[in-house]
């Protein structure tokens, strides 16, 4: 287990970075881009570089502009809240360091766009209610018969409760909708309802529900749509083995439509 | 729906989500009002776990023992009845929770595992890995989301409360809320109103705190009549990492699972920890406190690691110390831990398991809050409050893992207690009505001078300074003559927002009016907080003053009570019940003194 590598730094920061923000007024507005640029400090990040835009909204041409509008809240990479795009890929905001992102692209420019699968509210805001909505749809929780004392849950092993606190770490954040090539237009329900309702269907309680939750998913906009590009998995910043989800429901849907009427 | 009530809740954390299922459940609607998903709450940040005495470890563990150590830990401020009923139901609040599901940590028997933290000797802190906080308000999220298809549950999330709507008897008839997109106002008519919108961190700038985490609707209470308690206990946490945007936490567990504090001996001492031996080393906690060592509570290990960096023997003679896990196993780390350790590693980039994590303490917490009864009923008819919002519980200091299981016993509590209210409240009538319309013309005329105000001020630099006085002030050292000036400071600050420009021509989401709403709003909680340490001239718990260094019972062992005066927070004190626990020294050195 010594396998510990010492991080890489960036060696010859420069004095100033800039910030290449893509800018709309609201939905449906034009998109437009701005450059800001600020003094480079170590330990910088894409939100404390952002909160110093909005304290002095004038751009690299001297142009007074409107501040930035952007999401953000826990700031520990646990709410999902400031998810963008950055550089061209997908992921939180408030766990981008500017020194690594200089080092990954070599320059002194870091790129902002909202992502793009999800309506664009403002500037790099978007909204993501549809997953909430994805979430209702595979009845991802399990049923109480009520919330009074009724003793403690199911004996569970252990190696089964880490197993699903991989998936039940899904902070909801859209990383593996935005990097999905068959998501888009309500045409699939996308890895990140999958993994919650294999969640559920692993839990000894929550498998009693096993045929709702796949209903949900047996839809146009089911599991079936899946391509298989994998690049879910590739983006998730909680490393969530959603591929493995999507296969072993994928085998519970198989299952359920081969022997399901037994259970009739 | 003839006789069915609605109840409104602001706050979608651990404490809203929970009053808003068990309101659902008793078969009553519910508008919850949030300004993130709820999904997204501050709640998600609490990491190391949840106290309940369930005794599986053979430690004679019991409810009683848990009483006993959260009042001590709380330094005797806490009334103790609403203390005692929650050790009492924490053991069901867990059980709860594992039947929805929560992937807690097991035993090999396929039991809830549980682990020590600070303030106790006993194992009593269940844990879903090091995320804790996250998990268990997923498995709220995820049954009010149930309800919420059912149609009990209607959610407003994306909205941020301006303020009460009061009749003419002080009566809550229902709240002002603000829809964050189209800056539109609403009025949300309610039998009763809970608030459940956590901490105040954001008055001291940076903090381990969720951005939302303004203290701004609470404060709107407060200036409506609403009273508030013991504003002066904030805790610092003794393990932060230090950043630009804020302090990231670093959870107690870490400790909990054996993390050693120490710095070098000698002072600036520049190896590698690594290359620095046992001998060398100063585990200054331990030195002082063996019974208890690093699992002292909060407000001790704070202000020695701030002492002992204040004295100059910090690491590289900064405002740091070590945070050791390096003599424990990798894997082991990595199963307990993982979660936090890398946020450590991510932020700063060292990996935690190999490399001691330098720490320094944040704000944190806020024991104090909206007063409320042993109902969780606030002084204004119809207007109940929950979890960090309220001031029950923890008295003078918070012991770790008991924020959690106080939201949820909070909400359970305040759920039945605002049914019952609501039951027997005379309904609004068409005279009402017009207090609603009222109330919403006076918010829209705040935003209108707002939006309007052309100053050169900039709020958000304000805040910046608002932030940097609280923290160097009001924290975990106090002096009389640094809080008189303070106060001064928010003065000057209160008159300078009035030539603030909000230095935004497109209104569409624009977070510059919400942030100025919250800015005053936080103003007003910041001069509750610095004039409530001010007037308590004793040390207890989180709050201390080098020139009152003891713990006066005869003079202090009451609850401030704060009211608002346009001039200043108008102070009164109300005493403690201790009618359970008799109040002793506190003593972390030694074993637990004897009852």
């Amino acid at each position: 287990m010594n396998g510990h590598i010492e991080k890489k730094r960036l060696d010859n920061p420069p004095a100033t970075i800039k910030l290449k923000i893509q800018r709309r007024e609201k939905e449906g507005a034009p998109v437009s881009w701005e450059t800001f640029e600020l003094t480079y400090r170590r330990n910088l990040n894409v939100i404390s570089a952002l909160m110093d835009v909005r304290k002095n909204p004038v751009t690299i041409d001297g142009k007074a502009t409107t501040p930035p509008v952007w999401d953000m809240s826990c700031l520990e990479q646990v709410c999902g809240i400031c998810t963008m795009v950055i550089d061209d890929k997908v992921r939180q905001s408030c766990s981008a360091l500017i020194d690594d992102l200089l080092l990954e692209s070599a320059s002194d420019t870091v790129t902002l766009q909202p992502m793009s699968k999800f309506p664009n509210v403002r500037d790099l805001k978007v909204d993501r209610s549809k997953m909430f909505d994805h979430l209702k749809q595979v009845n991802a929780w399990i049923e109480l018969d009520g919330s009074y004392n009724l003793g403690p849950g199911p004996h569970i092993s252990n190696d089964t409760a880490q197993e699903r606190y991989a998936y039940s770490r899904c902070m909801t954040c859209g990383c593996c909708l935005e990097a999905c090539p068959q998501y888009g237009d309500d045409n699939y329900i996308g890895p990140q309802a999958i993994a919650q309702a294999r969640l559920f269907n692993m839990h000894p309680v929550g498998q009693m529900e096993i045929d709702e939750r796949l209903n949900g998913l047996l839809g146009e906009d089911g599991i079936g749509n899946c391509g298989n590009a994998q690049n879910c998995v590739q983006v998730c910043p909680m490393n969530i083995p959603l591929t493995r989800a999507i296969y072993e429901t994928n085998r519970d849907v198989t299952v359920n439509a081969l022997f399901g009427w037994l259970k009739k | 729906m003839a006789n069915g009530l609605k109840i409104a809740i602001v706050g979608g954390g651990l404490a809203g989500l929970a009053a808003a299922m068990k309101i659902a459940e008793a078969g009553h609607e519910v508008d919850l009002i949030s300004v993130v998903p709820v999904k997204r709450s501050h709640s998600v940040c609490a990491q190391g776990g949840i106290n309940g005495a369930v005794n599986t470890k053979g430690e004679g563990d019991s409810p009683a023992k848990h009483l006993d150590d959260t009042v001590y830990g709380g330094d005797f401020l806490a009334n103790q009845l609403p203390v005692k009923r929650m050790t009492d139901m924490a053991p069901e609040i867990i059980y709860l929770f594992d039947r929805m599901g929560v992937p807690f940590s097991r035993t090999r028997e396929g039991l809830l595992d549980f682990r020590r933290f600070g303030g106790t000797l006993h194992h009593r802190t269940a844990f879903a890995g090091a995320s804790t906080g996250q998990q268990l308000l997923y498995a709220l999220d995820e049954q009010v989301r149930k309800w919420e298809v059912a149609g009990k549950v209607n959610k407003y999330e994306g909205w941020e409360m301006l303020s009460l709507v009061l009749d003419d008897h002080q009566v809550c008839r229902g709240l002002i809320a603000m829809d964050l997109q189209s800056l539109q106002l609403k009025t949300f008519k309610a039998d009763a109103v809970i608030m459940a919108t956590g901490g105040p961190g954001l008055i001291f700038g940076k903090s381990t705190n969720s951005m939302t985490c303004t203290g701004s609707a609470v404060s709107a209470c407060y200036q409506q009549g609403a009273r508030y308690a013991n504003g002066e206990f904030i805790q610092v946490h003794p393990t932060s990492i230090p950043g630009e945007d804020k302090l990231r936490l670093m959870s107690e567990s870490a400790r909990g699972e054996g993390g050693r504090v120490w710095v070098p001996k000698a002072d600036g001492d520049i190896r590698s920890p690594k290359d620095i031996p046992e001998s060398e080393r100063w585990y200054f906690l331990e030195e002082k406190y063996p019974a208890y060592g690093n699992l002292v509570p909060r407000d001790i290990a704070t202000r020695e690691i701030f002492q002992v960096c204040l004295e100059g023997h910090g690491v590289a003679g900064e405002n740091q110390v070590y945070l050791d896990l390096t003599h424990i196993p990798a894997e082991v780390l990595t199963e307990r831990l993982g979660a936090i350790l890398e946020i450590y590693e991510m932020f700063v980039g060292d990996d935690p398991r190999f490399v001691p994590m330098r720490i320094f303490p944040g704000v944190h917490y806020s024991m104090g809050g909206l007063w409320v009864d042993f109902e969780q009923r606030t002084n204004i008819p119809g207007l109940f409050a929950a979890g960090e919002c309220d001031y029950s519980i923890h008295g003078a200091n918070r012991l770790g893992a008991n924020s959690l299981v106080s939201c949820v016993y909070g909400g359970f509590v305040a759920a039945p207690s605002a049914i019952d209210y609501a039951k027997n409240v005379e309904r609004g009538n068409t005279e009402t009505n017009g207090i609603h319309d009222g109330e919403l013309k006076r918010q829209q005329e705040i935003n209108d001078s707002i939006i309007t105000n052309e100053g050169s001020e900039n709020q958000y630099k304000l805040h910046e300074e608002m932030g940097k006085v609280m923290t160097d002030n009001v924290t975990v050292v106090r002096y009389n003559d640094r809080l008189k000036a303070t106060d001064e400071k928010l003065l000057e600050l209160q008159d300078r927002f009035k030539k603030i420009s909000i230095n935004d021509s497109n209104l569409w989401a624009t977070q510059a009016v919400p942030h100025a709403r919250q800015f005053w709003n936080m103003l007003q909680l910041a001069r509750v907080i610095t004039l409530g340490a001010l007037n308590r001239n004793e040390s207890r718990g989180a709050h201390y003053k080098p020139e009152f260094p003891d713990r006066d019972d005869e003079n202090w062992l009451k609850t401030t009570i704060a009211e608002y005066a346009e001039e200043a927070p108008v102070l009164s004190y109300e005493p403690v019940d201790v009618s359970l626990v008799e109040p002793r020294k506190r003593d972390y050195s030694k074993g637990k003194a004897a009852k």
